[in-house]
């Protein structure tokens, strides 16, 4: 009986494998490029809807700027989401590690160490948030993370009184405010600073031991733990990677305001989120580039100048952000189908 | 008995008690090197228990274990790891999203120093896992692919590949072929049979007595707990094995554990 089925059954199997092969090939491209070619929809777009303004160089630069502080939150909070794990203080911590330089600043602390003070906080922040989901065995990064965004939150009312403060001295503003002239161009340095920011982390994921061993981490964690990798350890230099990006991004967001205010970087999170789930990167763990994160920021970035520039009501931002999200994310889902189907 | 050939594992009367559950109630294990020993019992005889405590996840709550004639206590699977037992997991611990060669030298990866730095030398892991693939004759299209495309077989022979990269001596496997289509089984216990040439002992758990038959020299079978029956694989019929699983010995004249040497 099975027999007499066999050779029909064979050629279906065949078909079937061919398809879904033709299928994965697909998937894989967008799976690297995907993300690039929103980027080129998005820059072809603005284009069209804003010929001369879109392409002018300061507009180029103000993308850059306005991007730049949330470019280092998706960048710490990728290193997270690559070991399926999630940053919910990142905005929080920026607030903090900025009202701690503002604060210090005030006190009239130096400048060299005003600028060490936002990267020292958002690093002992991350700190106690990776000690803290290993250590205490929370059941998930979510928790954690959660009570840290209220502590941080808290902690940035109560050393500033819940006020804004400004008149940063200028040293400390130049990375977040500051432009450099090379070859006839004007470059913000908080661009510069993004740039090199990813390429150390591209160097650190992709070229080190640890950064392979994230990873592992996010692809199966008890397959890093039995290959003798120190699973909590890692975590802990991840989640304290994360915080120092986010203090880093509130120096930048100080330098380019100006000021120190508690209410900086709400909901800011989720932005971060958005930009690395849209670049990429799956909530699973385990997969993803900087270079996606970089073009999710810039999705991100290009879609809010967009619609600045034709005039779009800034709640339609929020609703487009959401559904481009929802979009990608369904995308992922199929995409892991369509592989365990195979 | 053990000048002959020194036995490259030999525990002796190990118990594991887990609070008031004894799952382990001195057992006796020995293997030789290149032998491949296959371990049978019903669910709960305390199969998985004894590998664990071999691999060094479990300490024993008494009882010796020698590794080449010496004794040595495992904190961890690591220290069972530096003395070349090796584990394979059931679910094969493999990290789906990461290359072939990085399965194989997960943990171990080989760096070179670029002025400060230390970075992950890519190029002499593929060439090392290719090299090691090679040795045991498993072919991959290319290394680069990540292992979540492979097929469970591949995924077998690229965990046996990670279990034995390192100077292994010993590699235990827990039900290697049983997520395995049909056609694939026979891949991977080929590949077991491989491991003997290499001197590489192993032990193997299996339900499948097709399996146990088709690589073994010996079979031990425990039975809640306990050695309940052993003898080399020419001198047993499969019905027998059947029967010291369910507990059953029809010969008695074969004493436990007397049979191997």
């Amino acid at each position: 009986m099975t027999e007499a089925a066999s050779p029909e059954l064979a050629g279906e199997l065949v078909d079937a494998d061919q398809q879904s092969r033709r299928s994965i090939r697909l998937m894989a491209f967008f799976d690297r490029f995907g993300v690039l070619l929103l980027v080129l929809v998005m820059g072809a777009l603005s284009y069209a809807a804003q010929p001369e303004v879109f392409l002018s160089s300061n507009n180029i630069a103000n993308i850059f700027r306005q991007t730049a502080f949330l470019a280092l939150l998706a960048l710490g909070q990728f290193l997270v989401i690559v070991t399926a794990g999630i940053d919910l203080s990142v905005g929080s911590t920026l607030a903090l590690a900025m009202m701690s330089a503002a604060v210090l600043s005030v006190a009239g602390v130096p400048w060299p160490i005003l600028i060490l003070t936002p990267f020292a906080v958002g690093t002992a922040v991350g700190l106690v948030n990776g000690l803290g989901l290993t250590k205490l065995h929370m059941p998930h990064p979510f928790i954690m993370t959660l009570g840290m965004l209220n502590i941080a939150r808290g902690l940035t009312n109560l050393i500033s009184g819940g006020v804004p403060i400004s008149g940063l001295p200028a040293e400390v503003r130049w990375l977040g405010a500051g432009n450099l002239v090379l070859g006839g161009i004007e470059i913000p340095v908080s661009v510069i600073a993004v740039i090199v920011s990813f390429a150390l982390a591209w160097l650190f994921l992709e070229h080190t031991r640890t950064g392979r061993h994230i990873y592992a981490i996010g692809g199966n964690p008890q397959a890093a733990r039995v290959s003798g990798i120190n699973v909590d350890r890692t975590l802990v230099i991840v989640y304290a990677l994360c915080g120092l990006l986010a203090g880093f991004s509130g120096l930048l967001l100080a330098g380019r305001t100006g000021s120190g205010f508690p209410n900086a970087g709400i909901g800011a999170e989720l932005d971060a989120i958005s930009a690395v789930i849209i670049g990429g990167a799956s909530f699973f763990g385990g997969r993803g580039t900087v270079l996606g994160v970089f073009a999710g920021v810039l999705v991100i970035g290009m879609m809010r100048n967009l619609l600045n520039l034709s005039n779009v009501q800034v709640f339609w931002q929020q609703v487009l952000i959401g559904v481009v999200i929802i979009a990608i994310v369904a995308f992922d889902v199929l995409r892991r189908r369509a592989a365990a189907s195979s | 008995m053990e000048a002959a050939a020194p036995l490259v594992i030999e525990a002796r009367a190990i118990a594991k008690r887990f609070g008031h559950v004894t799952a382990l109630r001195g057992v006796d294990l020995t293997l030789e090197p290149g032998e491949v020993l296959g371990v049978v019992g019903d669910n709960g005889a305390g199969k998985s228990t004894l590998m664990k405590v071999l691999s060094g996840l479990h300490q024993p709550s008494s009882g010796e274990l020698l590794i080449n004639g010496e004794a040595v206590r495992f904190g961890s699977p690591r220290d069972a790891r530096q003395r070349g037992i090796e584990m394979v997991y059931q679910d094969l611990a493999l990290a789906g999203n990461l290359r072939i060669d990085e399965n194989i030298l997960l943990g171990r990866e080989r760096t070179r120093a670029i002025g400060p730095l230390r970075l992950v030398d890519h190029a002499a892991n593929v060439a090392l896992a290719k090299q090691h693939l090679d040795k045991l004759r498993i072919h991959v299209k290319s290394v680069s692919q990540r292992v979540e495309d492979l097929s469970g077989g591949q995924r077998q022979a690229v965990a046996i590949a990670r279990a034995t990269a390192f100077d292994a001596k010993v590699v235990i496997m827990d039900e290697p072929t049983a997520a395995l289509a049909v056609r694939e089984v026979r891949r991977v216990l080929d590949l077991i049979k491989d491991l003997k040439t290499h001197g590489i002992g192993v032990i193997l758990i299996s339900h499948r007595l097709d399996d146990i038959f088709y690589v073994c020299d010996r079979v031990m079978a425990l039975f809640r707990g306990a050695n309940f029956a052993e003898a080399p694989l020419g001198e047993v019929e499969r019905d027998e094995v059947i029967g010291w699983i369910m507990g059953n010995k029809r010969q008695e004249d074969a004493p436990v554990g007397a049979g191997a040497n």
